[in-house]
């Protein structure tokens, strides 16, 4: 069951790293989180909606869908999906420092969600596509 | 918004400012690169004190920039790491390669 949910779908550019993770921050407001709760939730969606312009559509652009169910008075889930190229290994994707872009990627999208996040959950198929799963936990200023 | 950056003393000084995600770490890097390959700093320091927001990027972006010092024997430092910031360093064990302080080196410069 969801309580509220916000759903939104941007092309794949760069300059929609900023608006994205703003407004699913924003959305989120309503549970009262704290400053570093939305911080978290900010630093997550950025890298997931990062991989998805970096690597889903590297030579191309197309759509990122993105929605945010709020599930309960505390908790958030921020699903973020491309069309792209899909990961081959997911478990080796995952892995801290594994990276297939340029010198000036850290590897370290993943391990960032992962421990930004209460559970991070992947879902790919080569040439299809990839689905992030962010699953939060808002304990908030109030509660 | 971007990078600001000073040459003292064989030291490079980089003010980042604004959000560094991907989008606008692009433009920074160029600029401190152009920066580093011109004055051969011996020290270089990335300010982060005017950062309000940093994801794995900003990993990217210190690690970049300490292999390109490292080939003119330079070192690098970074500090002024919010506490989110730091968080997000934290995760890359950054601190073998450069020095990593919490506090702003601005006040104490200008
Ligand atoms: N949406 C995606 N589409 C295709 N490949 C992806 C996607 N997200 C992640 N990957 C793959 O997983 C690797 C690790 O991702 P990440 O931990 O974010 O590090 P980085 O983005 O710095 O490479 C990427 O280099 C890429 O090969
Ligand atoms: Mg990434």
């Amino acid at each position: 069951m969801n309580i509220n949910e916000f759903k939104m779908t941007v092309d794949s550019r760069s300059v929609n790293e900023g608006f994205t993770r703003t407004a699913v921050a924003a959305f989120t407001a309503q549970l009262d989180p704290t400053l570093e709760e939305i911080n978290d939730i900010k630093t997550a969606v950025s890298e997931a909606v990062t991989n998805c312009i970096v690597h889903g559509y590297k030579n191309s652009v197309g759509k990122i869908f993105i929605t945010v169910r709020i599930k309960s008075e505390s908790a958030v889930l921020i699903t973020i999906k491309d069309r792209g190229a899909g990961i081959e290994d997911i478990k080796k994707a995952r892995e801290p420092l594994f990276t297939t872009g340029g010198s000036d990627r850290a590897g370290l999208g993943f391990s960032v969600m992962e421990s930004f996040t209460d559970r991070l959950t992947v879902r790919s198929a080569v040439g299809r596509g990839t689905t992030v799963t962010l699953y939060k936990r808002i304990f908030g200023r109030a509660k | 918004m971007g990078v600001k950056t000073e040459f003292q003393d064989d030291t490079l000084y980089c003010y980042l400012s604004g959000e560094i995600d991907h989008h606008q770490s692009f433009a920074i890097r160029l600029e401190i690169d152009d920066k580093i390959e011109n004055s051969r700093p011996k020290t270089t320091i990335l300010d982060f004190t005017d950062v309000t927001f940093m994801d794995s990027s900003g990993i990217g972006l210190v690690m970049g920039r300490y292999k390109l010092c490292s080939q003119y024997d330079g070192s690098l430092t970074v500090c002024g790491l919010s506490d989110s910031a730091y968080k997000v360093m934290k995760l890359a064990g950054l601190s073998n390669i450069a020095s990593i302080k919490k506090g702003g080196i601005k006040n104490e410069h200008k």
